[in-house]
């Protein structure tokens, strides 16, 4: 049995689902190169028509935020409601806005 | 701040999160024994996909026409699939995927106890895709909403591809109704055969669950056993009837003051038997698992070295 170090790297696997639309995250999967990951999305998921075009990226290369809701990062977006359109108060009557 | 009264606050946090029916996802604070129990089911859950393919994939070459086989093909090809969801969705949990192959090759990981029968009968294709493909979805469909963001999403893809599986088996099992009498008779041995093992697969009783209650309080699972069991029966009754067969328990009714059916208890001790290794296929299943694996090291080997120069020789 191959050992553990041997085991192949983590690719996270985005789908745009038709044309128009975001690619969006679908999952993940392990693969030895870039082209054999590619391909392995393929099959794992785009199965039905899921997709019409695939991105890989390796996990590893992937920076993220920290998951603690009272993580500093959003803090200033919280306190800003004047970012929104219902802040601002416009009479019924007032048409087209 | 103590190491405790973090701790606390952190448990108090995900308990919040929980009340919310929001999901906890991967590097959220989880207790550890919620990650455990994670492991333990979706591990499981992945390892039943991969043996399950080989139950139906023996009747691959041997399928009686091209369509026929092509739906096979597709159906195990979809197994494999759903395998990779879930060890995909486990991983997110700490656990490396070779970590999970070992534990399933060294039997110290369980799969589904209904891949442990045989399939003699090119029906039981039929009747794995209606009752064992139909009892998976009813245990799979209010996993989507499980408090685990990964496993539900898994969930939620594999319950759109599960409906074709028991779609084509059911199918199957009618064309060979309209069929000779021959065949109608392979479809009743087949259903007598997979009838009691299909009712297992949701589990031990209630009563003799022990992880049940603190699954349920985490949000891990939505509903006990008994309950989906029952379920199961009631849609799948009607469903023998429209298919002409009949399922063997003399103790199956309509129940008007419950509104259910009621039927005969399942024989626990034989689930007990083939979860602990002694079902009628446990060796060969797990013989074939492991032949499989090592079958394939020198393609996981040359695909290594071909990554590792570039992979453009």
């Amino acid at each position: 049995m191959t050992d553990v170090k041997a085991e192949w790297p983590l690719y996270e696997v985005f789908v745009r689902g038709k044309r128009g639309l975001n690619h969006v995250h679908v999952g993940s999967l392990h693969a030895a190169d870039d082209a054999m990951a590619l391909r392995h999305a393929r099959d794992v998921y785009t199965r039905r028509n899921e997709g019409v075009s695939i991105w890989v990226v390796r996990s590893d290369a992937i920076t993220a935020s920290s998951p603690d809701e009272k993580d500093p990062l959003f803090a200033p977006s919280g306190d800003k409601v004047y970012r929104h359109p219902t802040f601002y108060e416009i009479p019924d009557d007032v048409p087209h806005m | 701040m103590t190491a405790t009264a973090q701790e606390t606050e952190l448990l108090a946090d995900f308990e919040q999160t929980l009340a919310r029916h929001d999901r906890i996802e991967p590097r959220d604070w989880m207790p550890e024994r919620y990650r455990k129990t994670l492991v333990r089911q979706i591990a499981q859950h992945a390892h039943s996909e991969i043996i399950g393919m080989q139950p139906e994939g023996a009747w691959i070459t041997r399928a009686p026409s091209l369509r026929r086989k092509a739906i096979l093909l597709a159906k195990v090809q979809d197994e494999a699939g759903h395998g990779l969801y879930l060890y995909s969705a486990c991983e997110t949990l700490g656990v490396s995927r070779q970590q999970l192959t070992e534990l399933l090759l060294a039997g110290k990981q369980k799969y589904s106890s209904i891949f442990n029968y045989p399939t003699p009968s090119y029906a039981d294709v039929g009747t794995i895709g209606w009752l064992v493909d139909g009892a998976a979805i009813c245990n799979q469909v209010p996993l989507c909403r499980t408090s685990y963001g990964p496993y539900g999403r898994a969930m939620i893809r594999i319950c759109k591809e599960e409906s074709f599986h028991q779609r084509q088996g059911y199918e199957l099992l009618m064309t060979m109704m309209g069929g000779t009498d021959e065949q109608r008779a392979m479809v009743q041995e087949s259903v007598d055969r997979f009838w009691w093992p299909s009712l297992m697969m949701f589990g031990p009783p209630d009563a003799q669950s022990p992880n049940t209650a603190q699954s349920m309080a985490w949000g891990i699972k939505r509903d006990t056993n008994d309950e989906l069991r029952q379920k199961f029966v009631d849609m799948t009754v009607p469903q023998a009837d429209a298919l002409g067969v009949t399922l063997p328990d003399p103790a199956l009714a309509w129940n008007e003051e419950r509104g259910h059916y009621d039927f005969g208890e399942p024989d626990w001790d034989e689930l007990t038997a083939v979860i602990s290794g002694d079902g009628p296929c446990n060796a060969q299943r797990m013989a074939h698992r492991r032949r499989a694996h090592d079958d394939g090291a020198w393609v996981r080997e040359a695909a290594t070295a071909y990554a590792a120069g570039g992979g453009d020789r």
